[in-house]
């Protein structure tokens, strides 16, 4: 590594930008909040070192029961998510061709490049009791009374659900675009019925998509808030609000610091036991996204 | 599987329709004569991006002054935060393609970090840590910092934070691709550094550099999770629209977001046709 001054000097202005960035924006602010999660107040504008924040999660239902919550219900949309878009992904990979491919690739994209609020604000028009399901269901006459679908848990899901689906449906589809029909036509031939073939062969196949999407939509929706917030009302009961809610309304920030670190815990835990228990890398696994 | 099932065809077409109805409800509404953004339809009207607030109490979206200083808000910020992103990016996919240092590989894993983290978090962090650094500062100066409270300038960096991988990642991809042998003829005819860069390297990243602009432009325009915490007094279009969505709003929303669907499809129409340049 002998290298001259000015080529050094190069480097080191080149890595500037990304050092400032990781460093500012990143490594410190983690820190910051790491310390603050510890630091319990003891006297007006007086802290000290202390497990309070945590010790209060654990010994408040409302927080822990939200935080079990959000889990729960973050992996219940991620394996419907997966259930939902395997076929279509499936399609889009194997069985169209062309322009039809094309189209219905493009298709799925489109919406998701429209604002999560603008999609949100089109299913609590369709849900909510004044809402456009409940006014065609009148109108027809299945139901004489409004019908509210907006404010519970099935509206959260399915809110979810759909904002995850492109997410889960490209890494798939790039998966099984590269499974050899020769294969499939195999399985067939040695006697294999669709059932044994799909459970076979070309799940198997799609693994690194399965694990890529699953892991990116279960990100996307334990850290989500307007899904929750907007479809699920005073119902919605999600840990991000809750952070929210500490920081911005309570003003109590090491608390809100705490719930912070316990998300990055839960989201990261997630993650790593998703690409452990598959023995995917994190690197492949978003690039597959 | 030359024949798929008529189920399965079946379910593509349902599943196309569940993707697009509360899209297309959204752009309907945005038309109905009403007060409320909610059927039985009252008939066709402009009002809603319009008009002057005679029909319904509530001007439409492109006279009302909550409406465009809150559009006004979103570009203060999408733009520095997109300059910004190709800037950097640039250089950082410099490094990550040709640069040779120890700690490349943890570098270029620590570039990735931001996009595993949840947005609330980032938001937080980006707050707390701020906060700290203007109270330090501000008892050493004995001066407001206030471009480092809750505002528009915070709402740069806490999006930067994110936007900045993506940005790299989409340079680094172009720049992988870039046959070096063209930037040896050059030197070899003469050509100084700076002038190779100019007219031969950056033409050939122009693509690249235009896609991950506005892809930038827009993840900062729809951002949201990052954005919430880090606000002030002017708020950006996503957290208005959060707002009004929470109280009960009129269809100058659906109006709003019609507008905000029109531009995101320009704005994908224009990546679309780079990105074909770019094969």
């Amino acid at each position: 590594m002998s290298k001259k001054p000015a080529q050094s000097l190069t480097l080191f202005l080149l890595l500037a930008p990304a050092i400032l960035w990781l460093g500012l924006l990143i490594v410190l602010p983690h820190v910051e909040i790491l310390v603050l999660s510890f630091s319990e107040r003891v006297a007006p504008r007086v802290y000290a070192f202390g497990f309070g924040n945590y010790l209060e999660f654990f010994t408040e239902p409302l927080y822990w029961r939200t935080f079990a919550r959000t889990a729960t219900m973050s992996i219940i949309v991620t394996a419907l998510t997966l259930v939902l878009a395997f076929p279509i992904a499936l399609y889009i990979a194997r069985v169209a061709r062309g322009r039809l491919k094309a189209m219905l690739l493009l298709l799925c994209l489109l919406p998701f490049w429209v604002s999560e609020l603008v999609r949100t604000l089109g299913w609590m028009m369709l849900l909510r009791e004044t809402g456009v399901i409940s006014y065609v269901l009148q109108a027809i006459g299945v139901t004489d009374q409004r019908i509210e679908f907006l404010y519970n848990d099935g509206a959260v899901i399915l809110g979810l659900v759909y904002g995850g689906l492109l997410f889960m449906i490209v890494p798939l589809a790039n998966a099984l675009e590269s499974l050899e029909p020769s294969v499939v036509e195999a399985g067939f031939d040695l006697g294999g019925s669709r059932w044994t073939v799909l459970r076979r062969i070309v799940i198997p196949h799609a693994m690194p998509g399965i694990v890529a999407g699953s892991i990116i939509v279960f990100m996307l929706t334990v850290g989500n808030f307007a899904t929750p917030v907007l479809l699920g009302g005073k119902n919605g009961l999600w840990f991000t609000e809750q952070i929210y809610a500490q920081f911005i309304t309570r003003f109590n920030w090491p608390q809100g610091a705490a719930f912070g670190m316990l998300l990055l815990v839960l989201s990261s835990a997630i993650v790593w036991a998703g690409l452990r228990l598959t023995g995917q890398s994190l690197g492949t696994t978003l690039k597959q996204a | 599987m030359n024949h798929p099932p008529l189920a399965w065809k079946l379910y593509i077409a349902a599943f196309y329709i569940f993707l697009f109805s509360p899209l297309l409800v959204v752009a309907i509404f945005a038309f109905n004569a009403s007060p409320f953004p909610s059927p039985p339809w009252k008939g066709f009207t402009l009002d809603w991006f319009i008009g002057s607030g005679s029909t319904f109490g509530k001007p439409g979206v492109l006279v009302d002054p909550i409406w465009l200083d809150t559009i006004a808000n979103s570009f203060k910020v999408a733009v520095p935060v997109a300059l910004l992103a190709v800037m950097i990016g640039t250089v950082n996919a410099w490094v990550l393609e040709r640069a040779e240092f120890p700690g490349k590989t943890f570098l270029s894993m620590m570039m990735l970090w931001p996009l595993v983290i949840p947005g609330v978090v980032l938001g937080i962090s980006i707050l707390a840590f701020f906060s700290r650094v203007a109270n330090g500062l501000e008892d050493w100066l004995q001066t407001d910092l206030d471009f480092l409270r809750p505002g528009l300038p915070l709402v740069v960096l806490g999006q930067l934070s994110f936007i900045l991988t993506i940005s790299t990642l989409i340079i680094a991809a172009r720049l992988r691709k870039f046959d070096r042998s063209l930037e040896e003829a050059a030197f070899d005819l003469g050509a100084s550094r700076a002038r190779v860069l100019r007219t031969v390297t950056l033409p050939f990243l122009s693509p690249a550099l235009i896609g991950a602009g506005l892809v930038s432009l827009l993840m900062s325009f729809e951002n949201f999770n990052t954005t919430l915490m880090l606000v002030g007094s002017e708020p950006p279009l996503p957290i208005t629209m959060y707002g009004q969505m929470r109280e009960g709003a009129t269809p100058a929303i659906n109006a709003v977001s019609l507008l905000l669907m029109l531009g995101v499809g320009g704005i994908v129409s224009v990546f679309a046709l780079t990105s074909k340049a770019e094969r």
